[in-house]
Order: structure tokens, then C-alpha cells, then sequence
């Protein structure tokens, strides 16, 4: 039984798998009211650990869990699950940080993770502080699987992570992978030759709201899960009052609804892919030419 | 040696937070991971404070619970300048007490608008933030009266414990939805207080623009 889609909610997001619950929350809590593609959504965790999702009359058929997320499906899935490779190699170790709801757009945190330019005033002392506010060019192109990449990305960050002290440049890659899913690979601070991952899942609740979920996973080098949690929800919590005071809510998708600079090639990229992909679901379209 | 057990997104952790950095207190913040993990609910911290909750304050083996008594307990040690609790002077005193109260209230219902919008808590939303605008309203027009007065401050001459009790819980006002707009005089007082010294943000509430 498949839920009902009154509101023709495109298939590429609506036949798409997205994440509705963090785990470790469900088991603290059993039980959680929540929301995907302008539908209610029921998550509870019975007592011998089974998972059950309902919308409404409706039980979800398609309900998954990964990455310390429960996925749900309110169509007929054509893919699977997102997959980060990196996430794989067996000596990583795997965090979830804290989900926290956003009355934003979940495009426009995908949008604001990418950006680099926020860096060193919102997150300022952390990621980034004045007069280091200048983006040096950076690469942006297709990704292979799908998506965009941007690559070639190089900020001053005075405490880039829980585990530094004393700031230097550092080297990102983000990719986004799917529309509301988007992750930013970071040199480790102790082995620079391996990459910290950080994916920002949006679970998006209605066209202006959304519920922010984080995965990280790191090499296995003095990763204290707490503190790694504690800095994530620190960042997330600088990020969230500034998307909230965005307007307009949903992400506009013509290219000059909003004046952007070179420093935005990233979010230029990811606003045309979503035209080309087809989502109206939390954008703004472009008008017809 | 000042222990702290912590959350950066508490507003109450933020009140003692901010309180021992306008002192210049040096101390140790020790992280309690209440979200998702609720480690406030485990043996360890609830013999530490059997509400569950942060923050707590461990200063050299004394242990307090409860954010307002530990701001008075910190404001009244002896070296701490008499402004911050003003025990000398009973008006001052009372109306310390009554902005306690007052902040306990705020922090009630600004808390439940936060975790309803933040956390996906269930909750009478509107009826939270209508509650939440009545207090801002009353906090408004006292503010007002004390700019009249030639004051700025909740009971005081000078910035007190009421004054930092009450700010994390209005400036996180915005967070469960609650517009700080309309209270001009509200506006003033948090940015007053955003320019004493010493004076730091939390994560969410951004410090005044320099140079001003």
C-alpha cells in the first residue's frame, strides 16, 4: 500500500529514500511526531526493536535504517539509500549529532552548508574569523553518481574541529548528493592525508521547515563522540537562527532572484541542478522563459 | 577549582556561564551530553543532581543544582562586588528576587516554545507564545520605567544576577518563535548587556557589531 500523494509531490524526492529519526533519539524517547513531504509521520520503537512508521491510516511500506538514521520511503523506491564510501573503510568511527528541526527550507541548509562565505563571521573563532574572510577560487562540476562537486576549497579556520587547538588553512571537498543531501570531506587534523566526513541530511518536513541531521564519521584518532557531538550541535546551533531569518523560506531557483558573487559558485551549481533534476518541493521554480 | 557540568545549548548552563565570565572566573566546563544520549539520565549525573538536570556547579567539592542559585551563590562569595547581589540594599534585594521568579517563568515557557520548535516536543505552541509575549510585555514596560529613572538594569543601579538570569531566556525567544520586535525597550537592555565586560555569546545568540 503505497501513501497517498495528493499533492504531486515530484518523484525524484518522493520515490527517494530520506531520513526521519536518529536513532539513539528513538531509543530515548520511543516514540517521535514528525513530518516528510507535507505528510505527518509517526515513528515509534517497540519494545523488541522493531521499527514502525506510520502517515496517518497509512503504515509505511518502504523503512529502512543506516548511518544511525531510520530512512523512510513514501513512494516506490528507485534507489537506494545514500551511500558515502569513505564511511566504509572499517577503522572509521561513526557519530550522529543531535537532529535538530529548522523553520527553513531544507534546501536552503544545504545551500548554507555550502557556503564558504559564511564561514568567518557566523562561526567566527571556529571555522573561520576576520580579516581571513577572502574565498580563494574554488572548482565546482559535476559529480560522478549524480550531484554536484566542488573541490579545490581552502579556508583559514582558527578551531576547525573539537580536536584543534591552533587554527590553520584547511582543505574541504563537499559534495551533494542527492537534493537534500549534501557532505563536506575536511583533512583530518592529526592524519592529513584522510578526510574527516561530515553529511548534513535534511529530512524536509514541509516546503519551509525541515529537520537538520548530521553524520560524521572520523579516522580513528582522538575522537571523543561527546565532544564531536557538543562542537557539531555548537556549529548547527550558530547556522540555525540565520536560516531562519532567510527570505524568502523556499529556495529560489532563477538565477537572478538573488544577487550572488564568484565566492557562490557552488550554490549557483547546486540551484541549476535542481531546476534541471525538476524539484519544486522547498524551492521556488524558475518562471517559465 | 570551579567545575561547571554544561550544555552549550542550555540556556541555564548559558546564565552561569555568562555570570563567571563577567566575574573573571577562571573554570572547567565539563560537557554532559544531554542530546540525543540524555546522559543527564544516567546513575552518574543523577547522583550528582537528582533532578537530571544541568547545570550543576562543583566549586572545590561544594555542589549546587539549579541555575539562579548558583548565580546567587556565585555573586555572593566574598570578593564579588556587591552590584551583582546586592545584599546591602533590601529594595534592590526584593526586586532581585522578584526578576529571579521572573526569569524561572520565562525560562519555563520560552524553553517548551524551543524544544517544541528545535526538538520536535509536543506542545500548545500558541498558547506558549502568547504566555511568552505577556511576560516580554511586562519585562518591556519595567525596562522602560528604569530608562526613565535614570537605570538600565532589572533591580539595580548596576547590572545584578536578575539581569543575567532573564537575557539567554529573551534572546532565546526567537528560537521557539517568539518575535522580540515589538519591545524596543527589551532591545535596549540586551544590548546593554551584551556590552559589558566580559561579556560572551552563546551558540545562537551573537555578540553587539564592534565600534559602536
Amino acid at each position: 500500500m503505497s501513501i497517498p500523494n495528493p499533492g504531486r509531490i515530484e518523484p525524484v524526492l518522493w520515490d527517494d529514500w530520506h531520513p526521519v529519526a536518529e536513532l539513539a533519539a528513538l531509543r530515548h524517547g520511543r516514540r517521535l511526531d514528525t513530518g516528510l513531504l507535507g505528510r505527518p509521520l509517526t515513528v515509534t520503537l517497540r519494545a523488541d526493536g522493531a521499527i514502525d512508521a506510520c502517515s496517518g491510516p497509512h503504515a509505511l511500506p518502504h523503512l529502512d535504517t543506516r548511518y544511525g538514521f531510520v530512512w523512510a520511503c513514501l513512494g516506490a523506491p528507485v534507489r537506494d539509500i545514500v551511500k558515502f564510501a569513505a564511511a566504509d573503510e572499517p577503522d572509521r568511527i561513526p557519530v550522529t549529532g543531535g537532529s535538530m528541526a529548522v523553520a527553513a527550507s531544507g534546501l536552503r541548509a544545504v545551500e548554507n552548508f555550502l557556503d564558504l562565505g559564511h564561514l568567518g563571521y557566523v562561526h567566527q573563532g571556529y571555522l573561520g574569523e576576520e580579516p581571513h574572510t577572502d574565498i580563494k577560487p574554488y572548482t565546482v562540476g559535476p559529480r560522478e553518481g549524480g550531484g554536484i562537486r566542488a573541490t579545490g576549497c581552502r579556508v583559514y579556520q582558527p578551531r576547525p574541529s573539537p580536536a584543534d587547538t591552533s587554527g590553520y588553512e584547511v582543505d574541504y571537498i563537499y559534495e551533494v548528493h542527492r537534493p537534500y543531501i549534501v557532505v563536506l570531506y575536511k583533512a583530518n587534523p592529526v592524519d592529513r592525508t584522510r578526510m574527516d566526513l561530515i553529511a548534513l541530511l535534511l529530512q524536509p518536513v514541509s516546503e519551509e521547515s525541515c529537520v537538520a541531521h548530521s553524520f560524521m564519521s572520523y579516522p580513528p584518532h582522538d575522537v571523543n563522540e561527546k565532544s564531536v557531538r557538543g562542537f557539531q550541535q555548537l556549529i548547527f546551533g550558530q547556522d540555525r537562527p540565520i536560516l531562519e531569518n532567510q527570505l524568502p523560506k523556499r529556495l529560489p531557483l532563477d538565477a537572478k532572484a538573488e544577487i550572488s558573487v564568484r565566492a557562490d559558485s557552488s550554490s549557483a551549481h547546486y540551484r541549476r541542478w535542481l531546476s534541471q533534476l525538476g524539484v519544486r518541493f522547498g524551492a521556488i521554480p524558475q518562471a517559465p522563459a | 577549582m570551579i567545575r561547571l557540568y554544561d550544555h552549550e545549548l542550555s540556556g541555564n548552563c548559558y546564565k552561569v556561564r555568562l555570570l563567571l565570565s563577567l566575574l573573571g572566573e577562571q573554570y572547567e566546563r565539563v560537557p554532559v551530553d544531554l542530546h540525543p544520549i540524555r546522559e543527564n539520565r544516567t546513575a552518574w549525573f543523577l547522583a550528582l543532581n537528582p533532578h537530571g538536570q544541568v547545570p550543576v556547579l562543583d566549586d572545590s567539592g561544594f555542589v549546587l543544582c539549579e541555575s539562579n542559585a548558583i548565580l546567587v551563590y556565585l555573586a555572593s562569595r566574598p570578593g564579588v562586588p556587591d552590584q551583582w547581589y546586592p545584599r546591602n540594599d533590601v529594595q534592590a534585594l526584593g526586586r532581585t528576587a522578584r526578576w529571579l521568579e521572573f526569569a524561572t517563568r520565562l525560562s519555563g515557557i520560552i524553553s517548551a516554545a524551543r524544544n517544541h520548535d528545535l526538538m520536535q516536543e509536543q506542545a500548545d505552541i500558541g498558547a506558549l507564545r502568547s504566555k511568552a509575549r505577556s511576560l516580554l510585555r511586562v519585562l518591556d514596560e519595567h525596562l522602560w520605567f528604569t530608562e526613565q529613572a535614570g537605570r538600565g538594569w532589572l533591580a539595580g543601579e548596576a547590572p545584578g544576577v536578575a539581569d543575567v538570569a532573564c537575557f539567554p531566556w529573551v534572546m532565546l525567544s526567537g528560537e521557539g518563535g517568539i518575535d522580540r520586535l515589538p519591545w524596543p525597550a527589551i532591545a535596549r537592555w540586551t544590548d546593554r548587556v551584551k556590552r559589558l565586560p566580559g561579556f560572551v555569546p552563546m551558540s545562537g545568540v551573537f555578540p553587539a557589531s564592534p565600534g559602536l
